[in-house]
Formats: structure tokens, sequence, C-alpha cells
């Protein structure tokens, strides 16, 4: 197997310049298919027939807590790719994504607490789906807080990529926990296979919105990408070009 | 891929593994902890402790919610479509509540197997569905006054 793709992703200079080519497509996406997302879901949607309007805060809480999920799972494949190849591209990716991780779980666990109150009579109950978010929480609490306090370069990388990866199996345990255990928060109303249990003018909107925040995440991901390598390589010579570029272009 | 790379990857992968197992082992020996509730079927075999705070999860049957006149006392009855067990609570329903939903109460079962709820959760399914279009139509068009539940 040829491999020399995947070392070309290795380099820094090569991931600016093609990120840089990205960006403009991904933001102009994740911008439209947000607002038309949300726009619709909040604004034209049906109302739920028990529920009325409060069920609509699905529409944030549903891809946010999609997108903290798949994030985690980002993560731990950078991981990986950093211990194995000593990549250090998939440390700058492991280490930002950290906290838009972090806040896209706690939104979750927000706009899940709202709407629990008048739904199920409560904002917080310690049943199997809760509680392994909040898990999902701290987990990025540790990963950031591992970055930080390791100031050698190397040995940050290799503990957040072992806590990314032996994290990880929160994330099964997420999924599958509505059905292993009796727990408040409903099963799945999108399957993989079988119909969705939810009218097609409801799930649409929340598919372009859950679509939205992906590309929302992975813009904000190679923004901060971005910014982490021009740090990190800011002695080599094509970084201070592009440093000064961006500068000029300023002012 | 070179050798140092591949026996990397093993390490890896066996670090994913063990932990992996070990938590499901964990998670294993701990199933009845982790449950929120117990079913009816739980309660009627036994398996639940009487005199300490438990929770009882199931439906709420269909015409056994009976509503007191002068207080706020109900008594309905939930099943899990094998066993059933008997509820009486004190206090205003949850605005979701409604026979044939499932619902997760708090309380103390009493030697009579009734179980003395000091709070009612509401369990809302996984469908998602819009009111029929003539209801909504009537609804809107009668009783404009008349707010939608949970419309907050």
């Amino acid at each position: 197997m040829n491999w020399t793709w995947f070392h070309k992703l290795g380099s820094p200079k090569w991931f600016y310049e093609i990120s840089g080519r990205w960006l403009p497509w991904l933001a102009v996406a994740a911008g439209v298919l947000m607002v038309v997302g949300l726009v619709w879901g909040l604004a034209f949607a049906p109302p739920e027939r028990y529920q009325g309007d409060s069920y609509r805060i699905i529409y944030i809480h549903v891809p946010a807590a999609f997108l903290a999920q798949a994030c985690y799972i980002t993560m731990a494949l950078a991981g990986a790719v950093s211990l194995i190849w000593k990549m250090k591209l998939a440390d700058v990716a492991l280490q930002q994504a950290a906290p838009i991780g972090a806040w896209l779980c706690f939104i979750a666990l927000v706009t899940g607490a709202i709407w629990g109150k008048p739904t199920w009579g409560t904002y917080w109950v310690w049943d199997a789906r809760l509680t392994s978010m909040l898990i999902l929480l701290f987990l990025y609490f540790g990963v950031i807080a591992l970055g930080q306090a390791i100031s050698n370069r190397d040995s940050s990388a290799k503990a957040c990529a072992v806590l990314a990866l032996v994290g990880a199996v929160n994330i099964p345990i997420i999924q599958k926990s509505v059905e292993w255990w009796n727990t408040l928060h409903q099963p799945a109303t999108f399957k993989i296979t079988g119909k969705a249990s939810m009218s097609a003018e409801m799930w649409l909107p929340l598919l372009i919105s859950v679509l939205g925040f992906y590309c929302f995440f992975v813009v904000v991901l190679l923004l901060r990408m971005r910014l982490e390598v021009l740090k990190r390589e800011s002695r080599s010579s094509w970084a201070k070009a592009e440093v000064i570029r961006q500068v000029e272009a300023r002012s | 891929m070179n050798a140092v790379r591949k026996k990397r990857l093993y390490i890896v992968l066996a670090l994913v593994a063990g932990v992996g197992i070990a938590v499901a082992l964990a998670l294993s020996a701990l199933q009845e902890n982790i449950n929120l509730f117990y079913t009816p079927t739980q309660i009627a075999n036994g398996e639940a402790p009487t005199g300490s705070r438990i929770r009882a999860g199931g439906m709420v049957e269909e015409g056994s919610l009976k509503r007191s006149g002068d207080s706020l006392s109900n008594e309905f009855v939930v099943t899990d479509f094998a066993k059933s067990v008997t509820i009486r609570y004190h206090g205003i329903l949850p605005d979701l509540f409604r026979e044939g939903q499932g619902i997760v109460a708090l309380g103390k079962l009493n030697a009579d197997g009734v179980l003395e709820a000091d709070q009612v959760l509401a369990k809302h399914d996984e469908q998602y569905m819009p009111p029929e279009v003539t209801k909504a139509l009537n609804e809107s068009g009668k009783s404009k006054p008349q707010t939608k539940e949970g419309g907050a």
C-alpha cells in the first residue's frame, strides 16, 4: 500500500494551503445550512401533538449532541494517528477539537435540561443517557486540562492521545444506553435501518440543521488548527511570510 | 507501514480493547444500579426493595386513572403488559401525563404493593407527530385563547 498521500497530510504547510482553499466553501455551506435548518425548524415546522412548541429545541439539542459525539470520535482517531505515526498535525487537531466538543456537549446538556422541565417534569435525572453524556463533558475537560498542564509538547500529545482513546469507550455507551438500560430519555428517533418515527416536515429541517452543525464544526476546527499551526511553525519561512501577508492585508 | 508503527498500532488496539472489556465487565456488574426504574414485573417478582425509595416505570393503563374530586390525589395503574402496579400520588401530574403514555414514579412500596409516589415524571417516546391538520385548524379557528401545553 502506498502511504505517501497520508504522510503528505502530516505536512503543516500543505495542510495550511489546502485548508485555506476549502474554508470559504465550508463556511458558506455552514451558514446556509444552519440558517435554513434552524429558521425552518424553529419557526415553520408544525408543532408536536403533545408537546406543542417546546419540542422545537431538538433542532439545537440533537445536532449539538450528535456533534459532541462525532467530535470525540474525531479526537480518538486523531489520537491513534498521533500515537502510531507521531504525526504532529494529528495532535494539533486533537487539542484544538477538545474545546469545541466541550461547548457542543454543554449546549446539548443545557438544552436537554430546558426541554426536560416541561416535558418530563424535571431538569435532571441520573439515568444512563444523561449521566454518560455528563461523563463525555468531563472527558473533554480532562483532555483540555491535560493539554494545558503538560508544557512538553511531545508528552502532552501522548497523554491527550491516550486519554482520547480510552474515553472513546464512552461513545458506544452513550449511543446504546437507551437500549441497554431503563432510562427516562427516549430511544433514538432515527435508526440506520427502518423509518424515522417522525414526520418528514419535522425531520427534514432537523437533517439540514445537523448537516449545518457538521460544516460549522469543521470550519471552526480548521480555523483553530490553522492558527495553532502558524504558532507552532512560527520559525519557518513560509509561516513568517504568511503572517506578514495577513498583517498587510489588514492594514 | 513499518514495523515500529505496526507495533504501536497493536499497542493502541490492545489499549482500547482492554479498556473496553474492563468497562463492559463493570457495567454488566452494575446493571441493576444503572437501570433508572423497576418494571412492574420486577416489582411483582419481589426484586424491588420495600420500605426504601424506588422508581417504578411503565405505561399508564387505559382507563385506570382515578382523580379525587376534592383534592390533588390521583391513583392509576402502571403496566408493562405482563404485570402491573398501582401508584398513588398527591400532587399535580406533569403536562405530558396521559393514559397510554410512559411514566416514571418515585416513591415507596407499601405493604399492599401500592407505590406511594412523591414524584411523577412523564417519559416521552421517540414518536414526534404533528397534530392532525383538521384538528389544528379547528383549534386555531375556534378557541384562540386556549394555549398549547408546554409552549413556553
